[in-house]
Formats: structure tokens, sequence, C-alpha cells
């Protein structure tokens, strides 16, 4: 069996003497879609920024490929095929759309133009400063930057949050044409149904613990008690 | 005042906005890019000058001086950021000047040490010790015109790396979200130590060229540093075309300043600066809040 893309084990994350991670571990196979739900607070966030080298854990191994990464400054890791569409969406208000897509752009399958025919709506905003953008299409600036650093592993932190229904429907369609073309993903969004839909497997993460881990027919074979760890 | 004085005057301000320009810019990029307060960036341009002296005294040419010096100083700043300045990324502004204000009286007393307190002259380029009739008395030195050129093509240099080119536009997106940049495989530490360092070197290449015009003496760069605050903040901070227009326009103040008000003409510059923030509270380029 090869080593899977990413496997975090026994996460433990700290700000300052706060204890937020109590021991997350999760991995993700080539080409799967592992979808990461929790109530706000929870600790997605903190779990995304940890595996990515932005808040070094205290405790617990991060792995790419079976090579343990932790400790590596978070370009290290990122160039080893791992790409952030992050919360709040990290587009840079004094770059132009183009500019978005060559600014971090590594060669590979994923060029501007292929983002750009993933979503079209860009293409009629090239010249637009990123922070004039509507949110739907800093979003869809966002993954199309971390597509083209070509890499094997997406992680999207909120998916679709606060966007429009029509917006949505786009880029909940741009993330199952990336499953179909055998890109990995970790998916985090409010969307229940949506990330069913999507997901080869699901967490549940509670207060910096995984309370469920499985396959959709295993979520959905205790969906009462999933919806009860979602319920605000 | 004559035309060919006003003319005279003119020529002399843009020329010194010119060279203010090359050391504001560096400031305006360490502040903006890696939010660093570096109160040492008048030093460079003073080490700038004593390599331009002691070089062209060793190779009798500030061309080679000039040559030589500029990549000995992009090391030189490369080093100073590696060994100093990379501490102060995570620190506030009080650490920062407390640091890069050690710098200077290192430098400065380094220099002391080098060269003792002496004014040095340093001779300019024979190619270029002639001058420009400007109507029936006024003349314009030839090395003059000479600095003027060099620090536009730099300045359109500048222009052109950081509108249009990928480090271009990667300095410009750390410097509103570096940890974005890193996260998707810039590796940002590098960016940094370059963009120091370049501006380093561009401080220094600005003392080296200033060297014949001012001679060459220990201190030399603390009223630079001053000025070049202001020039930062009338331009906004951050932004190197506001630098550009801002170092003209103090360029322009202070040498007239100097001729029609003679008693206060060290105040022209700071009351230009006032009407400046008046105007526009963030400079002229300055950035939006939102926009940082
Ligand atoms: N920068 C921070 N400093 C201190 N505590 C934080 C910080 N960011 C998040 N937290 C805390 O860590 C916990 C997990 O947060 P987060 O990972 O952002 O959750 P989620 O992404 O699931 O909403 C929360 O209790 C939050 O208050
Ligand atoms: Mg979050």
């Amino acid at each position: 069996m090869t080593a899977p893309l990413l496997e975090v084990e026994d996460l433990h994350a700290y700000y300052g003497e706060s204890h937020v991670l109590h021991g997350v571990s999760f991995s993700i196979a080539e080409g799967e879609t592992l979808t990461l739900m929790g109530r706000n607070g929870m600790g997605k966030t903190t779990t995304i920024r940890s595996a990515l080298g932005l808040l070094p854990p205290r405790r617990g191994v991060v792995r790419v490929r079976g090579h343990a990464v932790t400790g590596l400054r978070p370009h290290s890791i990122a160039q080893l095929g791992i790409a952030l569409v992050p919360e709040g969406r990290g587009i840079f208000p004094t770059l132009t759309v183009r500019e978005h897509l060559v600014v971090t752009a590594r060669p590979g399958r994923w060029t501007a133009e292929r983002t750009l025919e993933l979503f079209p709506r860009l293409r009629e905003r090239l010249g637009t400063l990123g922070a004039q953008l509507s949110g739907g299409e800093q979003q869809m600036l966002s993954i199309a930057r971390a597509l083209l650093t070509n890499p094997d592993l997406v992680i999207l932190d909120g998916a679709t949050e606060g966007l429009a229904p029509l917006v949505r429907q786009e880029i909940w369609t741009a993330l199952r044409r990336l499953r179909a073309e055998g890109t990995a993903a970790l998916v985090v969004d409010k969307e229940v149904k949506a990330l069913l839909a999507l997901g080869d497997r699901h967490l549940i993460l509670v207060k910096g613990r995984i309370a469920f881990a499985g396959t959709t027919p295993q979520w959905r074979a205790r969906a009462e008690e999933n919806l009860a760890l979602l319920r605000a | 005042m004559t035309l060919s004085l006003v003319a005279l005057q003119l020529l002399n301000g843009v020329e010194q906005g010119l060279l203010l320009f090359l050391v504001a810019s560096g400031l305006t990029l360490v502040f903006g890019v890696l939010g660093v307060l570096n109160f040492a960036h008048g030093s460079f341009y003073m080490l700038g000058a004593y390599l331009a002296f002691w070089l062209a005294e060793r190779t009798g040419s500030l061309l080679f001086a000039v040559l030589l010096g500029v990549p000995l100083m992009l090391l030189f700043g490369f080093l100073v950021e590696r060994l100093a300045v990379a501490r102060l990324y995570q620190r506030d502004h009080l650490s920062q000047v407390l640091l890069t204000y050690g710098l200077v009286l290192l430098f400065n007393e380094l220099s002391r040490l080098l060269f003792g307190n002496d004014v040095h002259p340093v001779a300019t380029p024979a190619l270029l010790s002639g001058s420009f009739k400007l109507g029936e008395v006024q003349s314009w030195p030839a090395y003059r015109l000479f600095t003027s050129l060099s620090c536009l093509v730099i300045a359109l240099l500048l222009r052109y790396v950081i509108l249009g080119t990928r480090f271009g536009m990667r300095l410009r997106a750390g410097a509103s979200n570096a940890e974005m940049l890193e996260v998707l495989g810039v590796d940002v530490r590098k960016l940094f130590a370059r963009v120091f360092s370049a501006g380093v070197a561009l401080a220094a290449l600005a003392g080296m060229l200033a060297a014949p015009l001012t001679t060459v003496y220990p201190g030399m760069g603390e009223s630079v540093l001053v000025i070049s605050f202001v020039v930062v903040v009338i331009g906004g901070i951050g932004s190197v075309r506001g630098a550009f227009f801002g170092a003209l326009l103090v360029g322009i103040a202070d040498t007239f300043g100097k001729v029609l008000v003679p008693s206060v003409s060290s105040a022209v510059v700071y009351a230009v600066m006032a009407a400046v923030l008046i105007w526009r509270p963030r400079g002229l380029f300055g950035a939006p809040a939102e926009a940082r």
C-alpha cells in the first residue's frame, strides 16, 4: 500500500496557553475528497493551519506521501503539492486578477486558460484589482490561484461560505470537476448536504477532537447524532 | 530671479530629488513590504559614499567604484538582513527603531574608525567635469546631468520590476499578505532578504553618486534619513511611485527654499509635508486602510 498523500497524526496545537487541538488524526489518499465539518470555533481552521506549518503543532506528526514535514516552513510543505484556499479567501487587494493567475503559479496541467474555462466570470475581470471583486469572484480567484500551483491536494477552508446561491452552485460544480480529474481535496463548509454529496469520507470536529470519521454511508447511518454534533 | 536662475534651481532640485528617490524607494519598500521601520537606511547611503571614496582612490575611477561597490553593498545588505533585520519581522516598531538605531551608531563608529573624522572629497570623473551653459551667467555641471539620468534610468527599471515582473507581483502581494504567498509555495524569507538588500544597494548607489557633490563625512546619512522619511510620508507609505513624486517635490522645494527664504529654508520641506498631509492624509499614493 502506498503512503497517504497527507497524513496527520495526534496533532496538538495551542494559541499561547490555550490548547485548541487535542490529538487530531486523519489521512487523505491520492485523489480522495475528505470533508471537515464542525461548528464555529471547533478547530477546523487551526487543524489546517497546523498541518500546513502556519501554526507549528506542539505535538504530533504531519506527513506528506510518507515523509514527515513537521517543522518545515509553509512554502516547503506547499511545494510538495498542497494548495490552500483560506478562510477569508486571501486575495491580494493590490494585484489584478491576471496577476493572481501568475504570482504563485507553477507549471503543470492547470494553466491560466484552463482556470478561466472553469470560472468564465473571471475572464471579464482580468484587469480588475483583487480589492474590487465581489465575494464570489474572490472565491473563484482564490480557487484558480490554488489550482495554478498545480497541487495534488487542494484545501478549502470554507468552500462557499457567505456566497450567493448561484455562485455556490458554480463552486460545487468546479469541485466535482476537480474530483473527477483526480485531484484530492480537503473541504470545509457549512452546507452539510453538499459536502455529503461531494466527499468520499467525512470528519466532524468537536472542540479540537475528531468526533466522527467515516464514509458517506457511514455518516448517513448515524445522521441524527452527526447533525446534533453540527447544530449550533 | 532671472529665468535662467529659476531653470538652474529647478534642475538642481530635480537632481537632488532623483538622488533622494533612490534612498526613499528602498525605505518605503522595506517598510511597506517587510513592515520594518529602518533607521539604518541613511547609513547605507553613507557607507555607499565611503565605499565610493575608498574604491575610487584605489581604482582611480568613480565608475569602477560604483560597478564594484553596488554588488558589494547588495551582499552587505543581504548579510545585515540575515543577521539583524530578520529578527525584527515579528517585533513592534519600538524594537525595530532600537535595533536599527543601534546599527546607525555601529556604522558611524565603524566609518570613524576606518576613515577618521575628516571630510573626504571625491573627484568628479574627468569625462563629466564639464558643464552646460544656461543663459548668460549660469551653467549646470555635466555630472549632475549624469546623476539625474542615471537615477531616472533606475527609476524606470524599478517601475518595470515592480509592475512588470513576477518578482514585482510577489513584492506587492507580500506587502498586503505575506502569509498567503508563503502558503502557496513562495519562500517569503528569501523574498524579504532580496527586497532589503535591493533597498540597501539603492541607498548606497545614491551615496556613491552623491559623493563628488557633497563630499564624504561621518554621519552624512542622518540628514538623508530624515528627509527620506519625509519623502516616504509625502508619497504614501509603501508606494514607490509616491516616493518618486514625493522626492521630486521635496528636492525642488528644498532647493528653492534655500534660495528664496534662506533663513527658514530647513522648514520648507516640512511645510510641504504638512500641506500634502492636510490635502491627502495618507500621502500622495498611500493605500486606503482596507487595501493594506
Ligand atoms: N489567533 C487565535 N488566538 C487565540 N485563539 C484562537 C485564535 N484563532 C482561533 N482561536 C480559538 O481556537 C479555537 C478554534 O478556532 P478555529 O480553528 O478558528 O475554529 P473553526 O475554524 O472550526 O471555526 C476557537 O476556540 C478559537 O476561539
Ligand atoms: Mg474556521
